[in-house]
């Protein structure tokens, strides 16, 4: 379980970057939480990686008036350390405080998890819920992809072979904007067998409820967001919850519904519930 | 003083300094000049016939047509309609399950050794796959082993007072139970490292074993060597739990290329090679029927037992060890007379069967305790209370089961009324009668089970071994300073053994532990051990280091005397000094005296020094039984389908303890891993005899968090058959924990009618279980 051979880049900036990502069989190289054991089991082979996990300028988190942008190499322990001083996107520091384990924070990134498009993983589903939108960047310049159309299948993006996730921009949220977020795994650290996130932003008239953990790219359950906005708890009958599931997962069976209503209904009670 | 050192004490232990610093020294972190890594083509297919191999000419690839000279490994056994099968180091005509090793490449990495195992081309005839045990069983067509006439490896039979016990019962209970496949996942894998010495015409083995001398006898005979030309080191090893007991393809591998091409050969596995081509325990199915009267007392068991045994008999445990132990330790704790038990052992396209700690125990106590709380459901009575008044009262001690095991000492039921008092029973049963605030549903659940520790040659050679154990041997040594050597033939891979070892010394000698220095594991230095399985190292090798330790006394004292000028029978020795009517004199006098001042020695000085080796065994060899009580509380989620363990009781007896510290810890660590077969860990197949765990993201194992903060409570009633009353304790903890944990699921979820039987209790597996019967109400399970 060693990797096969590969030339090995480290670029100074993003265009040094982008211009290898051209080249036959380059592959970017993030905190390699993910394709580091596919190197190892050979899943991936590669010719060339390029790392950008060390480029300053991907590294950034940084606040202007209405948003958040956190730099695609920055790591999940980075945004986990922000916590208490990320105001309007707290739940962020709060995600990421979730992911895996400790060791893998240090290294993982936000951009490499979303490139990675893992469907259980945290970041598709919490960038989605939140209304972030990926700064992507490659040869033509850079373009901004909506974060809940970036993801288009298990492990397959909108990403062109050239770009890089240079950042995604999360949108403040109102003081008094409610947030819920809960994902069921077998064991702390674990890839979750399903998972939910509500956000409520009555200021900014954002209603957002999507799951996570499917076959593919987390699914918006927008009916029932809007609902549970008016009418709370009360909107979030099992009854409600399944039938809205069964609209937005047809693949799931009896077992998943079962788990993904415990998720769904969990993550409305943390934003509505008593 | 002297003794605070001893039996009982809570020492440190010795080998924690070097595992903590990271400053063990495993095969891994060995490098000998000229090294080569190796590594394995492995079967991508469960079943096939191999039409050809084929690489580039001069690569350093072998398959098992070059290993001229060597021979396939036979594991046989005596046991009644046994099948002998052989297993080629490198697969031979056929390959029997995914992973099997089919050809080796060797380089100075290994990156670049696996690089040569993609020149390698296999061409192969699919053969339908045989993967589950029940249709194996039936299949006379397709077989694993094509010079048998049907894919079962051996059938026992054990009938004693069946038919009449049975007659008449008025309660009548059937259960059936599955336990899933699983891996045994020590931290260290595989690990061999073999290097020839010209000059001492010699083939050393490095290994990470278990089992050192066996290695050397099964790896010197396939590969047509003397004994004397094989020496196994068995340096650090991470972990053991029954993997490391058996003579490794790998290891014969390493061993014929060194011998070969005179350079030193590695391989160490990776962790999926473990994941997929060592899911080898735990595979069992239970049919049981039980005979009891109106107030639940078991009058007798019937039972077909279905042991999933994978390919090959592994050496030299053989695949007869399972079947052998299930069939005579079912009946358990439990007092009753009449059993009648049929145990196949199915051969199928699976890594072959290796007992794992605990053994067939693990599975017996998860059917005879599933069984217990099903006929205390049947007869209305709480289950605490019918497993009560099953087990053998302590006045019965000793006690000849129905199945002919001799148990030798302890109180059971004392175990179980202190679980129950230790988890605050009728507390968590008021609590019951309120609605959980979030939801969640609790339950509570005991299993208790008894194990034999430390069984000697009768039992070993009744299952049929072909390598039984008799004597355990150890080696003492006065060092000219006045510490001591001891060396043994087991191993210790975290048992602690360097520690526990010096304290039944110090009991003997009253030598301050640290200037003791323990030496195990190694052909060249210690003395014959069948090594360290079945909870017998402390007992067997700990009774040979106190019988070495005391025979040196007397020559102590005939040494001291002299120096002190008085009489033998004048002085006495006593805490680490010959005392005499006027003096007294340590023992690093009396080494001073022999190494380097013999002129003072007495005239007729016995010769043979201050170090001896000596053997022990037990009075009986039939084994010390050791026994627990296991009682915790979980929390369902019937929702997720998640458990929770609220609470977890271990009221354990094994008899005088050596070292509560290493007691507790043993107890910890056996009882994660039962948790781990309860809940979490499983190697599934699918109908092709793929394996779907093939890494730790699908193989999940209990952390820290999954884990409670297990309350281990202790019982000291001594073996009337061993060295101060020991009983063996290292597989203990992982027998229990399944059949507890699914009591507790089951009463948690009594009220859906819903009784799992099956590991792990995956949520997936508890919501189906529930929707189930949802669909079905007021259908019960068995």
């Amino acid at each position: 379980m060693k990797p096969a051979a590969f030339e090995y880049l480290k670029p100074r900036d993003l265009p040094e970057a982008a211009a290898a990502l051209g080249a036959e069989g380059s592959k970017l190289l993030g905190g390699g939480q993910s394709l580091g054991p596919m190197l190892n089991l050979r899943l991936a082979r590669p010719s060339l990686l390029v790392d950008v996990s060390k480029l300053d300028s991907l590294r950034r988190i940084e606040e202007t008036p209405d948003l958040w942008r956190i730099g695609g190499s920055v790591t999940h322990a980075q945004i986990e350390d922000r916590r208490g001083s990320l105001p309007g996107i707290e739940m962020m520091a709060e995600v990421a405080a979730g992911i895996a384990y400790r060791s893998v924070r240090n290294r993982g990134t936000i951009g490499g998890s979303l490139a990675h498009a893992d469907p259980a993983a945290d970041w598709p589903l919490a960038l989605a819920v939140i209304d972030a939108t990926v700064i992507a960047s490659g040869k033509a310049g850079s373009r901004k992809i909506p974060a809940d159309r970036f993801m288009i299948a298990t492990f397959t993006t909108e990403l062109k072979a050239d770009e890089i996730i240079e950042a995604v921009e999360v949108p403040k949220l109102s003081a008094s904007a409610r947030t819920g977020y809960f994902k069921f795994c077998r064991k702390t650290g674990e890839f979750p067998e399903a998972s939910a996130a509500i956000v409520l932003d009555g200021p900014r008239r954002v209603a957002r409820l999507f799951i996570g953990a499917l076959n593919g790219a987390p699914q918006s359950l927008p009916a029932l967001a809007a609902a549970v906005a008016e009418k709370g708890m009360a909107a979030a009958s099992k009854e409600a919850i399944v039938a809205a599931l069964k609209a937005a997962a047809p693949e799931l069976d009896a077992v998943g519904l079962r788990m993904h209503a415990g998720a769904v209904t969990r993550a409305i009670s943390q934003a509505v519930g008593p | 003083m002297g003794k605070e050192q001893g039996i009982g004490a809570r020492v440190p232990r010795k080998e924690d300094a070097r595992f903590l610093h990271g400053r063990g020294n495993y095969v891994s972190d060995m490098h000998l000049d000229g090294q080569r890594e190796v590594a394995f083509l492995r079967s991508p297919l469960a079943h096939a016939r191999i039409k050809s191999i084929r690489w580039p000419e001069g690569a350093p690839i072998v398959s098992w047509a070059e290993m001229a000279g060597v021979s396939p490994i036979v594991a046989p056994s005596n046991l009644p309609t046994f099948k002998i099968s052989e297993q080629h180091p490198l697969a031979f005509e056929k390959v029997r399950f995914v992973g099997e090793t089919v050809a080796m490449a060797y380089a100075p990495t290994r990156a670049e050794a696996e690089d040569w195992l993609e020149k390698i081309e296999v061409e192969y005839e699919e053969l339908p796959p045989l993967i589950d045990s029940h249709l194996a069983r039936a299949n006379k067509e397709v077989r694993v082993h094509e010079h048998w006439d049907d894919n079962v490896f051996l059938t026992l039979n054990l009938d004693n007072g069946f038919e009449e016990k049975s007659r008449n019962a008025p309660v009548v209970v059937r259960k059936q139970v599955q336990l899933n496949r699983q891996v045994m996942v020590p931290m260290e894998g595989k690990a061999a490292l073999a290097q020839w010495d010209e000059r001492v015409d010699q083939l050393i083995l490095y290994a990470s074993t278990q089992i050192p001398h066996m290695i050397r006898i099964g790896l010197a005979d396939v590969l047509g060597l003397d004994h004397g030309q094989v020496r196994v080191i068995s340096p650090d090893v991470g972990g053991g739990f029954g993997y490391k007991c058996q003579l490794f393809p790998e290891d014969v591998c390493c061993a014929w290329l060194a011998l070969k091409h005179r350079r030193p050969f590695r391989y160490i596995e990776d962790r999926r090679e473990h994941l997929v081509a060592g899911a080898n325990c735990r595979q069992h199915h239970y049919d049981l029927t039980g005979y009891a009267d109106e107030k639940g007392r078991l009058l007798a068991l019937e039972a077909e037992v279905t042991i999933d045994g994978g390919a090959h008999s592994n050496w030299p445990f053989t695949i007869g060890l399972e079947p052998g132990q299930a069939t005579g330790n079912l009946p358990g704790p439990y007092e009753f007379q009449g059993y009648r038990v049929k145990t196949v052992c199915v051969a199928t396209n699976k890594p072959g069967f290796m007992p794992y700690r605990g053994v067939a125990r693990t599975g017996v106590c998860f059917a005879m305790e599933l069984l217990m709380d099903a006929i205390a459901r049947k007869v209305g009575r709480e289950p605490w209370e019918v497993r009560h008044d099953n087990l053998v009262p302590a006045e019965a001690m000793p006690y000849d089961n129905v199945a002919k095991k001799h148990y030798d000492s302890g109180d059971y039921r004392k175990a179980l009324v202190m679980a129950r008092e230790k988890l605050d029973f009728a507390k968590w049963r008021e609590r019951q009668k309120t609605p959980e605030a979030d939801g969640r549903k609790i339950g509570v659940g005991f299993a208790s089970y008894c194990e034999q520790t430390a069984h000697g040659n009768s039992v070993f050679a009744a299952w049929g071994l072909p390598i039984t154990p008799g004597y355990d041997q150890a080696f003492v040594r006065v060092t000219p300073d006045g510490g001591l050597e001891i060396r043994a033939g087991v191993h210790s891979h975290g048992q602690g053994m360097e520690t526990t070892f010096a304290q039944l010394a110090h009991e003997v000698m009253g030598i301050d532990i640290a200037k003791m220095r323990v030496l195990l594991g190694d052909t060249g230095l210690t003395p014959f051990s069948t090594g360290t399985y079945a909870s017998r190292s402390i007992v067997m090798s700990g009774g040979a280091v106190v019988a070495a330790c005391k025979e040196l006394v007397p020559r102590f004292v005939e040494i001291g005397a002299h120096l002190m000028q008085a009489a033998v029978v004048a002085c006495r020795f006593e805490d680490g000094h010959v005392v005499g009517p006027q003096s007294k004199i340590s023992v690093k006098d009396i080494a001073d005296a022999w190494y380097k001042h013999p002129e003072r020695l007495p005239p007729n000085v016995d010769r043979t020094g201050l170090e001896i080796t000596m053997a022990y065994k037990p009075e009986r060899d039939t084994g010390a039984f050791a026994y627990a009580t296991h009682a915790c509380v979980v929390a369902v989620d019937p929702e997720l389908g998640h458990v929770e363990i609220l609470d977890y009781v271990i009221v354990e007896d094994c008899g005088t303890i050596v070292n509560p510290m290493i007691v507790d810890g043993q107890t910890f660590g056996g009882a994660a891993q039962g948790i781990g077969t309860a809940l979490y860990e499983e190697s599934p197949y699918d109908a092709n005899g793929q394996p779907l765990a093939s890494t730790l993201a699908d193989y999940l194992l209990p952390g820290p968090t999954e884990l409670p903060n297990f309350r281990i409570f202790h019982m000291q009633t001594p073996s009337p058959y061993t060295h101060s009353g020991i009983k063996g304790m290292g597989e203990g903890g992982g027998i229990a924990p399944p059949a507890a944990i699914c009591n507790a699921v089951n009463d948690a979820l009594k009220e859906f009618g819903v009784e799992m039987a099956e590991t792990p209790m995956t949520p997936r597996r508890i919501l189906e279980a529930l929707e189930q019967a949802q669909k079905n109400p007021g259908e019960k399970a068995a």
